[in-house]
């Protein structure tokens, strides 16, 4: 395991301490940018991060896994193409596929690792306008039963940044109409669709509902001061992404 | 991933090495220094050092040492008023000064702050994405030098007119280059600016400004000290890409008759980059260095020779250690290299193996260089041979310095004569409500004053999580220590219409800007980066500008109480013989205990009373409305540094006590884009009305809100604190008036003598300027 130097010390947050002994793994790939991030947001929701390395072996015994955003390998192949190979990973495909269903959120970088480790269908591709788009997005949730949404209602509208170049989700038509007819669309774009994915999905689940990956980037909506109201003042508050971590931490200590 | 080789490449290539030993006995070979960017008196000048002709590698590195770019002979003289013009004051939070990579200012609660901003014109204007994005890579390779983590960047571009073809080439081009770098380090690109200006068309201006936080304990330097100490090149091998960038690219302007130079412009690969920073802080968590530099221009050349003259004075290398991309080069080509994404360190010979584990865990690539001596000499041999023996205080600091003769132009007082009230330019002035309308719609959707979402919606401003203000706010505000809240704020500011009619003047309206924005936000100015951008400094009218801008700018960082910490001075920025406006780009760096407290542009309380705090003067040359007239001439506004400093005061008390909930600095466009730009922040309208202005300043309407007077800043005050707020102006003496109140559901901003302008219809016409020009 690797000690990142952050920029601050922790914030020490008083959340809710039946919480804080849900350990949850973020995952650091060479390229890897937004794991302090990931780390801060669960900190924020009230559990413990614990800081992952990719070469590592064993994943140890956290509750949860998070694959943060980036430009794991400079996404000079494909996006995620070369990280999907790291030895860690494919610990976390086994336990997100074992029985014991390991909760695993994939965030833009993320996301498109696991289309790449199959974890999810579909893949990504660069955004139909061809350029790098940062925006604060309107995000409808559809579903509300997987692991990371427990704690939204079904339908509600969440804003997030969002922050890509290969942001474009696409599948064949048939895995498109799977995921609608078994509820699988976790997310979907709201209003204006940022990169052209299909169906406006912005985020897709696993038939189980444990491995849940977005685009968006719920982990800068987490803290006040610092999320899309406060750098821009569009709608919403600056923590409408908060509930991503905290449904997956209930779901950890029994609550959903 | 995880082979690493150490080893040198194995076939060494079969050069006519021309090592030290032959060129004493060869003194008559010619050599190609002219190609190489040097003047006659500067090779003999190499000639008088050594005592006999250089090798070609030794001729290779004193070309792009003593070059311009690397050198600052002709800036040199003048600059020396930055260290000069220093009060104790003003130096008792500098923990290093000028002449490191990057100046560290103390923060408090033990940490440090480092930041610069350098210009990469040239190379973005050979090839825009490029150029671009390793102007962004060599930045922040220059933070990290210090010890630091780089925590956010910012852009400062000027490029020419905005419907001549070639801009769309440069635009796009840049600012993907921008952001495809600045994306994948991680960094939030936390502001910048835009101009548009036939001035930069062959020439335009691409700078770039990083700033990074450290621990008072982590401040590194670039020095080689400890003999026996091994000398380690990391990170990206060496190529062939920006050979010769330095003294050819730079110190050269561009005309039709050379052939193009593309190759001589490096390529940048962010991953490596954001590995690197990642390795070198691991490295200084463990204390595993002793000295580091970055590679950026010159390369090795620069880097053995400033370790070397900064420590002990001596250092051996052997340059077939290097590692290649292109086994191809030849001695001078590799020391010349500008590849990107590379550092050299001094490493004790106790923590070698430490280090090789870092660069194992990270997969970066290294080579045993050599070690650090006490000969005072640096000495690079290939394959054992001797091809360099210098001192390297002679490559690295020794360099020519020039006075370059230098005059006010002749043209100078007929320019500053030429008024833009009563000019031609000026008929037909606006005066009747739909007129004054039409006049501030136009000015915001004009090219300098419109929307540039087009550009910052690019570059990720979220990522770090501590990002509190960005463009288009004021100045870009990003947290430092997240349990204390404390933080930094950075602006950047020029405006070359203004230097152009008086560099003195102008160079201090920069700072002043900057200045003024940081304490917008709320924070307390600390410390200043400058880049100065000019023209040719052999042309006199060019030197003079460059003189009087360095003169202006010291002198008013003494009256504001600021030191400059570093910069950069790039010159030769002209078309043919024109050269640009002279464009020195301030940064202002700034202090919040709390970035919880930094107050944002635009009002959104509902029934907050607007304040404009200043007086106005009719001051409209140079300004964006003269600019949009097509007219430039007169005199630039005056400046007055003790009224900034008390302005400065008013807003961050009011950030502190909480007595503002908003407050945007008035600059380029005047009060007319400051009201606008207010409310559209947010979307939230106002009711403005000033007649009480024109009664006290005795302007007209159309002046009031197009003039471009200095030290003055709009502001709402909560009704609950504004009898505080008053209080507060009057006890100083500022000058205050309330003009207007925040109207929350209005959607419009009505302006007493001005049709009244939706919101709606000023932001259609705000956003549309760049998409329609760029896609």
């Amino acid at each position: 395991m690797t000690e990142l130097p952050l920029i601050g010390e922790a914030v020490a947050v008083a959340a809710e301490p039946r919480l804080a002994g849900a350990k949850i793994g973020v995952v650091t790939f060479p390229g890897t940018l937004d794991d302090r991030d990931a780390s801060r947001a669960v900190r924020l929701a009230g559990g413990t991060p614990v800081e992952l390395w990719h070469g590592d072996s064993e994943l140890g015994d956290v509750d949860a896994v998070i694959l943060p955003g980036g430009f794991s390998y400079g996404d000079y192949l494909r996006a995620g193409a070369i990280a999907r190979f790291a030895p860690l990973m494919s610990k976390i495909i086994d336990a997100a596929n074992s029985d014991a269903k390991l909760p695993v959120l994939g965030i833009c970088n993320g996301f498109q690792l696991l289309t790449e480790s199959h974890l999810l269908p579909g893949s990504m591709i660069k955004n139909d306008h061809l350029k790098f788009i940062c925006r604060d997005q309107v995000l409808r949730v559809e579903n509300n039963s997987t692991y990371w949404t427990g704690d939204y209602a079904a339908g509600q509208e969440i804003t997030v940044p969002l922050k890509n170049q290969d942001g474009q989700y696409i599948a064949d038509e048939k895995t498109l109409d799977a995921l609608e007819a078994e509820g699988r669309v976790v997310f979907r774009y709201v209003g204006f669709n940022p990169n052209g994915s299909r169906r406006d999905i912005a985020g897709i689940s696993n038939a189980a509902g444990n491995v849940v990956g977005l685009m968006p980037h719920p982990e800068h909506a987490v803290e006040v001061g610092f999320g899309p109201e406060s750098l821009d003042g569009i709608g919403g508050s600056d923590t409408e992404g908060l509930g991503l971590f905290t449904s997956v931490l209930n779901k950890i200590v029994g609550v959903n | 991933m995880t082979e690493i080789s150490t080893s040198s490449i194995t076939e060494t290539k079969k050069f006519n090495i021309d090592t030290v030993e032959h060129a004493a006995k060869t003194p008559d070979t010619e050599l190609p220094w002219a190609e190489l960017g040097l003047k006659q008196n500067e090779f003999d000048e190499i000639v008088k050092v050594l005592g006999r002709r250089p090798t070609g590698a030794e001729l290779a590195m004193y070309s792009v040492m003593w070059s311009e770019h690397c050198s600052y002979k002709s800036s040199k003289n003048h600059l020396r008023q930055f260290g000069d013009k220093v009060t104790d004051e003003m130096k008792k939070d500098m923990l290093v000064g000028i002449g490191e990579n990057a100046g560290v200012t103390n923060l408090g609660d033990g940490w440090a702050v480092t930041f610069k901003i350098e210009s990469h014109n040239s190379p973005s204007f050979v090839e825009p994405y490029q150029g671009a994005a390793t102007g962004i890579g060599g930045i922040v390779r220059d933070i990290i030098s210090m010890g630091a983590r780089p925590i956010a960047v910012m852009d400062p571009l000027r490029f020419g007119a905005i419907d001549h073809p070639d801009t769309a080439r440069v635009m796009h081009g840049a600012v993907a280059g921008i952001g495809g770098y600045g994306n994948s380090l991680g960094l939030p690109n936390i502001g910048g600016e835009m101009v548009f200006d036939s001035v930069y068309q062959g020439n335009p201006l691409v700078n770039a400004l990083a700033v990074g936080v450290m621990r008072h304990e982590d401040i590194r330097l670039a020095n080689a000290s400890g003999k026996g100490n091994k000398v380690v090149l990391f990170g990206a091998r060496t190529g062939g890409d920006g050979i010769g960038g330095a003294s050819v690219l730079a110190s050269e302007s561009f005309d039709d008759t050379k052939p193009s130079k593309r190759p001589a412009v490096q390529v940048g690969d962010p991953f490596a980059e954001k590995v690197l920073i990642e390795c070198c802080l691991e490295l200084f968590k463990g204390s595993l260095v002793e000295g580091i530099q970055d590679l950026g221009a010159a390369g090795i050349s620069c880097a053995t020779s400033e370790l070397a003259s900064n420590g002990d004075g001596g250092m051996n290398v052997e340059l077939t250690s290097v590692l290649l991309r292109d086994p191809t080069l030849t001695p001078g080509e590799i020391l010349m290299s500008e590849s990107q994404e590379r550092m050299m360190a001094v490493v004790t010979p106790e923590n070698v193996e430490a280090f090789e584990a870092v660069m194992d865990k990270w997969a970066v690539e290294y080579a045993w260089l050599g070690e650090v001596s006490d000969s005072g000499r640096l000495i690079i041999t290939w394959e054992g041979e001797v091809i360099v023996d210098v001192d390297p205080r002679t490559v690295a600091h020794d360099g020519p310095v020039y006075d370059r003769p230098f005059a006010r132009p002749e043209w100078q007082d007929a320019l500053q004569a030429d008024s833009f009230t009563g000019s031609d330019q000026d008929a037909g002035r606006p005066s009747a409500p739909a007129e004054l309308a039409a006049a501030v719609t136009e000015l915001v959707a004009s090219p300098n004053m419109c929307d540039k979402s087009w550009i910052t919606n690019q570059y990720d401003r979220y990522v770090g999580g501590n990002t509190a203000l960005a463009f288009p706010d004021d100045a870009g505000v990003v947290r430092v220590d997240e349990e204390s809240g404390l933080g930094v704020a950075l602006a950047t500011d020029a405006n070359g219409r203004y230097t152009y009619l008086d560099p003195y003047h102008g160079a201090q309206l920069a700072l002043a800007e900057a200045y003024r924005n940081v304490a917008t936000s709320g924070a307390v100015p600390m410390a200043v980066s400058d880049c100065l951008n000019f023209g040719s400094p052999e042309d006199p009218d060019v030197m003079w500008q460059l003189a009087e801008a360095i003169r202006g700018l010291s002198d008013a960082c003494m009256v504001l109480g600021i030191p400059v910490t570093g910069g950069n001075v790039s010159l030769y920025n002209q078309t043919g013989t024109t050269p640009i406006h002279p464009s020195p780009v301030v940064a202002v760096l700034g202090k919040l205990d709390d970035v919880a407290r930094r107050t944002p542009s635009g009002w959104r309380e509902d029934g907050a009373a607007i304040y404009l705090l200043g007086t106005t003067a009719a001051e409209l040359d140079g300004s964006e409305w003269s600019n949009l007239r097509g007219h430039l001439g007169g005199l630039p506004p005056k400046v007055d540094l003790e009224a900034e400093r008390a302005l400065g005061e008013i807003l961050i008390n009011a950030s502190r006590d909480g007595m503002v909930d908003s407050a945007h600095d008035l600059s380029e466009g005047g009060l007319a884009a400051a009201l606008v730009e207010a409310s559209l922040r947010y979307g939230v309208g106002a009711r403005i009305a000033l007649q009480d202005v024109l009664d006290r300043d005795g302007v007209d309407l159309f002046t009031a809100l197009f003039s471009e007077t200095q030290g003055r800043a709009v502001v709402s005050v909560p009704r609950s604190e504004e009898v505080r707020f008053k209080d507060m102006c009057t006890a100083r003496g500022f000058e205050h008036l309330r003009i207007g109140v925040v109207d929350a559901a209005s959607g419009q901003l009505e302006i007493n003598g001005v049709d009244t302008l939706s919101l709606d219809a000023l932001r259609e016409a705000h956003e549309a300027t760049l998409p329609k020009y760029f896609g």
